[in-house]
């Protein structure tokens, strides 16, 4: 929110001189905006070419030019592998896994956000800090007891597993971002509440959750970003197939596919659309999360 | 009010599912690990206390130490890297249309899974078909590049798609900051009769001192821990040519089966990153950031 508004305050002092530059000047604008378009061409152009190889078949891909338009874009490409392999099975575990830590996640950290914020007791701080520190652990020096335990606990290979550390490892970072909003939060309502004999619960499950939707929204699709695209755990904990999600599943799929371009890209666009699609009709959260959560290392 | 607010069962039942679960599933493996490398254990079996056997192991192990220099060489080409980013970001946050548009491009890759990046990339960089070998052929390039089998540019090769990937993470931050700089500042400045040049590095710079030091934090802790590219790409190949510490201790656990060794690769890796955090925190704490207002 500040940002956009620093954003507009910016451009409005920009746009009060105009006009006066001379002919370098615009020159040099020119080059900057050479410069910029060239970033974003990089950025987006493998991508590009990734959707022009999924919809062609090995002749087109290896005897054609790269930036060639497929004649007939071949959309059996995707039909194939989604109804050939396990790409589908690997989709929904996707969806499902992802759509439960995240839940999970939002529901827990809203709950200590308010005790943090709102209720009185003692230990905050250290809480607080155990929470904030956790940004901090690399995920691979937890790597080997976490799969120890979960081999003792018969929860390798099991959904559980990657649940509860997609939840507990994305808790820190959830938490952060929803304490700079719970602050912002005006307290009266809450004091003429509890006044009012209010309970805590309803106090928070009626009152305060409702109003903190906006910030819920960027932490959902941030969550459900990296629970999607997550990969050392589901590779670590996950061995049978059919519990597999999109991140592994497509590693092996594509181990068996080599040479098939058309598939593999195919492959590729699927895992990826559901991302691409949230950008699109959600830019501006994502933005928002990945800013706020800019520390998550 | 408070009476209400301090209901002791209420505040466990609202903090302790949580805490708990960070507890558990973050801090005792992170003690554990630094247990484990005390031991001897292929993961299995018994368990055999060696004291610091691992450690005396670790400090001889060539490869180790050629895996560490390849995620420090990482961790310096990210920092130089955030040059060109804040570049981008202030020209970015200059007098730009469609900036807006252009910054959320940019962020794109960083929101693929580490496996579908490496897959593109893998195909990017293929010998016979991929995209960079094609286009420097018809440039008039005569033999094909094995981008990722020749040991002397694997590691470059690879540190290519990690730039892309998180470049615009960086420029968004930088962006971000910038853009929350008052424009009275900069219109005071340039009333002064501040240069473009004077603005950007003596007013804008400093005033978004704290973001700078955040990024470079994240930039090296971040890559002395990388993993994901280079496991899926390269797993470390070819002949250790592109392992990593992440990828070394990964491998010394779930292939080698060699728990202890990891485990304290692992704990030797979280040392690290918590030293070098506390190192960069230091040396960049002289004098008091500047504040707005």
């Amino acid at each position: 929110m500040t940002e956009s508004a620093g954003a507009s305050t910016a451009a409005a002092s920009l746009t009060a001189w105009p006009s006066e530059r001379t002919l370098p000047q615009r020159l040099g604008r020119i080059a900057l905006y050479a410069v910029l378009i060239a970033v974003a061409v990089v950025q987006i152009f493998p991508l590009v070419w990734l959707l022009l190889f999924s919809l062609k078949n090995n002749q087109e891909v290896f005897n054609l030019s790269p930036f060639a338009l497929p004649a007939h874009p071949r959309w059996e490409n995707y039909a194939k592998v989604w109804t050939e392999g396990n790409i589908s099975l690997y989709f929904w575990n996707s969806v499902w896994m992802t759509l439960t830590a995240v839940a999970l996640t939002v529901v827990l950290a809203s709950l200590v956000t308010f005790a943090l914020t709102r209720l009185v007791w003692g230990w905050k701080k250290p809480v607080l800090g155990l929470f904030m520190v956790g940004l901090m652990i690399p995920v691979h020096s937890t790597l080997i007891p976490l799969f120890q335990m979960f081999l003792k606990a018969h929860l390798t290979d099991h959904p559980l597993s990657i649940i509860l550390t997609y939840t507990a490892f994305n808790l820190p970072l959830t938490i952060m971002i929803l304490l700079g909003f719970y602050y912002t939060l005006p307290r009266e309502v809450e004091e003429a509440a509890i006044m009012d004999g209010c309970s805590v619960n309803r106090l928070f499950g009626q009152i305060i959750l409702p109003m903190t939707a906006s910030v819920l929204a960027t932490v959902v699709i941030i969550n459900m970003i990296y629970n999607w695209n997550e990969f050392v755990f589901i590779n670590t904990f996950i061995s049978s197939d059919e519990r597999k999600t999109l991140t592994v599943g497509i590693q092996n799929f594509i181990g068996q596919y080599t040479t098939d371009w058309g598939a593999i890209g195919a492959t590729l666009m699927i895992s990826i659309l559901p991302i691409l699609a949230a950008f699109f009709a959600l830019s501006n959260r994502i933005v928002e999360g990945i800013t706020a959560g800019s520390v998550k290392g | 009010m408070d009476k209400v607010m301090s209901d002791k069962r209420i505040i466990a039942l609202y903090v302790l599912p949580a805490l708990l679960l960070v507890l558990v599933l973050i801090y005792v493996p992170i003690v554990l690990t630094g247990y484990y490398g005390l031991m001897k254990w292929d993961g299995i079996g018994a368990m055999t206390f060696v004291g610091l056997d691992n450690y005396s192991r670790l400090v001889k192990d060539a490869l180790f130490w050629k895996s560490a220099g390849h995620s420090f060489l990482l961790a310096a080409f990210s920092t130089l890297s955030l040059i060109g980013y804040l570049a981008v970001a202030m020209v970015l946050a200059g007098r730009i249309k469609g900036a807006n548009l252009l910054r959320k491009i940019y962020l794109v890759p960083m929101l693929l899974s580490s496996v579908a990046i490496a897959q593109l990339w893998l195909k990017m960089y293929h010998p016979s078909n991929g995209m960079l070998n094609l286009v420097l052929q018809s440039l008039g390039m005569k033999e094909p590049i094995g981008w990722l089998s020749e040991t002397s540019i694997v590691l470059l090769a690879l540190f290519v798609p990690i730039i892309w990937q998180y470049a615009g993470f960086y420029i968004l931050i930088y962006y971000a900051a910038l853009t929350n700089i008052p424009s009275s500042l900069i219109e005071a400045a340039r009333i002064d009769g501040a240069t473009p040049w004077q603005v950007a590095l003596r007013v804008k710079l400093p005033l978004i001192a704290g973001v700078i030091k955040v990024t470079i934090v994240l930039a090296i802790v971040g890559s002395l821990k990388y993993f994901d590219l280079i496991y899926v790409m390269t797993d470390g190949g070819p002949n250790g040519a592109s392992e990593v510490m992440a990828s070394y201790m990964y491998h010394q656990a779930f292939r080698s089966f060699d728990f202890g060794y990891g485990s304290a690769i692992g704990f030797f890796l979280l040392l690290t990153c918590l030293v070098v955090t506390w190192l960069i925190r230091r040396l960049t704490a002289s004098g008091e950031e500047v504040q707005y207002s």
